[in-house]
């Protein structure tokens, strides 16, 4: 009987690859466990292994196709005395799966002008007004666009301009260096490093042993001691082990010093849900660190603010706790093709303008938010789509003034809502446009429970577009 | 080459074996004043704090280095210029012997803006980069990877400097202690971790902590290299610390020093020490005192002069007395203070 072998996933979220090389031609004898190809995806490599025993028949998609959709027959494996004809029909349709879509970059995207380097606005200070907590916003929007006019734009993924933000900041300066498990000679677990150890060597990109707490010390440590470290880790959930140091060692050792012992540190990785991992690796610690005092917290949503914050917080003096996601790392995105383009740290953006309800998110939150404000439009509703973009400090100017325009509110994320962002926001839209607002805050977020497995219990979890475009209703009282 | 892995000689009871008196290099006249007068600083340094704790002058943990005294004063006459330190929570002794002012400790003690930190950290967390001091770190075990970090930017500039990363016997028990061994050898990081055993973490005897007593062992699986050391004998602090700094900047990796020390005062000053008895501290006062051995050294060997002592004596005391008098006339930090220093 003839088997198809078929395009295998690397991981949950992958879709499709490139089959890269067959290790095998057709009439050769083929046992378990025997390499017949070697596919790729933009983060990884894997061979495929055979399970059947028999010949390869036949070889359906030819080496070096791209988009090769998940689950394609690509080759035949006949048992032994069979005959090649034997092969079941090459797959109907094509072998180049429909590529994804990338997401649609926000509105203002095209509207940036670039900031001057190495002087990421950043801002802590004793409270303005009457409020006694101190907590300050970021910096206001300016009406400036980060972009100038007639900049070229080129798509990248986020996992390339993340990668790009890192190498153009090392080529600059010396004292930065890259290390975490994987970053070195894997290129990365998400392929975020890829190309690094070649270019700037061991000495600066340094694979580490599974060790987060030791880690992250080491590279408080050589912080302190006036080098640029950016750790990552391969997924903030296991940053759980590194807390400790990420907050008692990094965000307050500035303060315990008197201002002599500053942490030039970054820490970055995936942050949140991926797909199907389960409840350990798919928390979401926004809230855990915008809540900290010492640290900036930046979760971008496209290419450009990936790349733009990155090379804003390598270049700032402050510990940066950077949150990625792993679904928008193969994500594509215009990028402005700027020889140093940063973005601000502390500001946020007006993704999308509208009159009748302002929706605030970040990270893969704009998603959502997004898709929410089109179905919005078609029902005649205008939302305003803010991208926070830096979580701490937080531009709550940028908010309020939506706001104030608007009167409604509605915050999205994949965290949970118990002393979640959202909740933060609520409250400083309570406490600065409070007679502006025509209904309560809403709030949209993960749902109160370890993240499930099961696929169809997971998407329940989660935060959808349904329940964005029914909170902005509910808030329009329509 | 690598000096021979020492490997200290099993404990079967498991108790703590009585620092070996062995031949250590003498100090010449010089060197033993010098060490009594480091010495005795620290110890007139804590008593006047513990006092002043007492007095309701010092507020919330206030961790004692006194009986320690030999551990860092002997490594600090072991290193170099530009050799960074970072320790834990009991870290006054620390501050003075990298010379840092007994004003700005005393005055951080008491909260005032004259402290290291402008009164902002505290007892457990001061530092001065220009005395290579790198805290004061009151996450009891925190300072290993921190002080691996430091060895890691020595050897990434290439300087030639070495990092000394004191901890102890109840530190050496935590987890990140021992990701630090393996990444230190790994990477072959240019660090002398020194164990300061004195033989209580907090109130828990090592006996009852520790399921390997010998501490210069704790690094035997990571192919570390240790020794034991007699903590007591400011002399046989600095051999051993001469050693293995010399052997860490010689691009071998890292070594450990269990520095076999003791602490006459409670684990902070609201210890009531009721985990050992009285007549065990008077023992280890009587017989093994740090700055005992080095007076008793200088009068009896070195045949100096008892004024020469008594002046060395009076020059501590006044030095500890102006920096008390400070800290208490200093000013508390301006509230603006409160809101400066969270980011650069």
């Amino acid at each position: 009987m003839a088997t198809n072998v078929l395009m295998p996933a690397l991981s949950p979220t992958m879709e499709q690859g490139k089959l890269a090389k067959w290790m095998k031609k057709v009439g050769d004898p083929v046992k378990s466990g025997d390499i017949l190809a070697e596919i790729e995806t933009d983060k990884a490599t894997m061979e495929v292994e055979a399970v059947d025993e028999g010949t390869l028949s036949a070889i359906l998609v030819e080496e070096g196709t791209d988009n090769v959709a998940v689950n394609t027959p690509i080759g035949v494996i006949v048992a032994e005395g069979e005959d090649a004809s034997a092969a079941a029909p090459p797959p109907n349709g094509s072998v180049s799966a429909k590529a994804p879509e990338p997401a649609k970059p926000g509105a203002a995207d095209v509207a940036e002008k670039p900031q001057p380097a190495g002087v990421p606005i950043e801002s802590a200070g004793p409270p303005t007004k009457a409020a006694t907590h101190g907590l300050t916003g970021g910096a206001p929007a300016e009406a400036a666009p980060e972009v100038p006019e007639g900049t070229a734009f080129v798509s990248v993924t986020v996992r390339e301009a993340l990668r790009d933000a890192m190498a153009e900041e090392m080529r600059r300066d010396g004292d930065i260096f890259v290390m975490g498990e994987e970053v070195a000679e894997y290129q990365g677990a998400y392929k975020v490093t890829q190309g690094l150890l070649q270019e700037f060597g061991a000495r600066r990109v340094i694979d580490t042993p599974i060790t987060e707490y030791g880690f992250a010390g080491i590279g408080v440590g050589a912080a302190m001691a006036g080098l640029k470290p950016i750790v990552e880790f391969m997924t903030f959930n296991f940053a759980m082990q590194a807390i400790d140091h990420i907050i008692n060692s990094a965000a307050k050792t500035l303060y315990m010093s008197g201002g002599q012992m500053g942490c030039p540190i970054v820490f970055r990785g995936p942050n949140g849900a991926a797909a199907r991992v389960g409840a350990q690796h798919s928390q979401d610690y926004t809230a855990w660190y915008s809540s900290v005092p010492g640290l900036i917290v930046v979760a971008p949503y496209t290419a450009a603010d990936a790349k733009g914050l990155l090379k804003s917080a390598i270049r700032s003096p402050n510990p940066v706790v950077f949150l990625e996601n792993e679904i928008l790392y193969g994500q594509q995105f215009d990028v402005p093709q700027l020889d140093d383009f940063t973005v601000p740290i502390g500001k946020a953006k007006v993704a999308r303008p509208g009159k009748d309800v302002t929706i605030v998110s970040w990270s893969i939150g704009m998603t959502y938010a997004l898709k929410a404000a089109d179905e919005l439009a078609k029902e005649g509703i205008e939302a305003e789509v803010i991208d926070l973009r830096t979580i701490r400090p937080m531009d709550t100017e940028t908010i309020l003034a939506s706001v104030k325009k608007t009167g409604r509110c509605v915050t999205v994320e994949e965290g949970w809502a118990q002393s979640g962002v959202g909740a933060e926001i609520a409250v400083r839209v309570m406490e600065g446009a409070f007679d502006y607002l025509d209904a309560p805050v809403a709030r949209v977020s993960g749902k109160d429970v370890p993240m499930p497995y099961a696929a169809n219990l997971e998407k329940l979890a989660l935060p959808n577009v349904g329940e964005v475009v029914a909170a902005a209703k509910a808030v329009l009282y329509r | 080459m690598a000096p021979a892995l020492k490997t200290a000689r099993p404990e079967a009871n498991g108790s703590v074996p009585a620092p070996a008196k062995s031949n250590v290099p003498p100090f010449t006249k010089e060197e033993d004043f010098s060490a009594y007068s480091e010495m005795l600083m620290i110890r007139r340094f804590e008593e006047k704090a513990g006092q002043m704790y007492g007095m309701g002058l010092i507020g919330g943990f206030c961790h004692l280095y006194i009986g320690q005294e030999a551990v860092v004063v002997g490594m600090q006459m072991a290193q170099k210029q530009g050799d960074k330190v970072i320790t834990g929570y009991r870290d006054h002794g620390h501050m003075l012997a990298c010379g840092m002012e007994a004003k700005g400790v005393m005055a951080e003690l008491t909260g005032r803006r004259g402290g290291y930190s402008h009164g902002k950290g505290g007892s457990m967390h001061m530092f001065s980069k220009e005395k290579h001091f790198y805290g004061g770190h009151g996450i009891v075990g925190g300072q290993v990877p921190l002080g691996a970090g430091l060895a890691f930017a020595n050897q990434y500039r290439g300087d030639g400097t070495v990092a000394v990363s004191y901890f102890g016997d109840g530190a050496a028990n935590q987890g990140q202690v021992y990701e630090s061994f393996n990444m230190a050898q790994l990477w072959k990081l240019p660090i002398v971790f020194v164990i300061e055993n004195n033989r209580y973490a907090m109130g828990t005897s090592v006996t009852r902590s520790s399921a390997q007593p010998d501490f210069s062992r704790r690094g035997l699986s990571f192919n570390i290299p240790g020794e034991q050391v007699d903590g007591m004998d400011v002399r046989a602090v600095r051999a051993a610390g001469a050693k293995a700094l010399e052997w860490c900047r010689g691009g071998n990796g890292p070594m450990i020093l269990e520095m076999q020390t003791y602490r006459y005062r409670g684990h902070s000053m609201s210890d009531p020490a009721k985990y050992r008895s009285r007549d065990e501290v008077q023992k280890m006062r009587d017989e093994q005192d740090p700055i005992e051995q080095v007076r008793n050294r200088l009068l009896n060997e070195h045949k100096a002069k008892e004024d020469d002592l008594k002046a060395i004596d009076a020059k501590v005391r006044s030095v500890v007395t102006e920096a008390a008098e400070f800290a208490q006339h200093d000013p508390e930090p301006d509230p603006s203070e409160l809101w400066t220093d969270i980011l650069l």
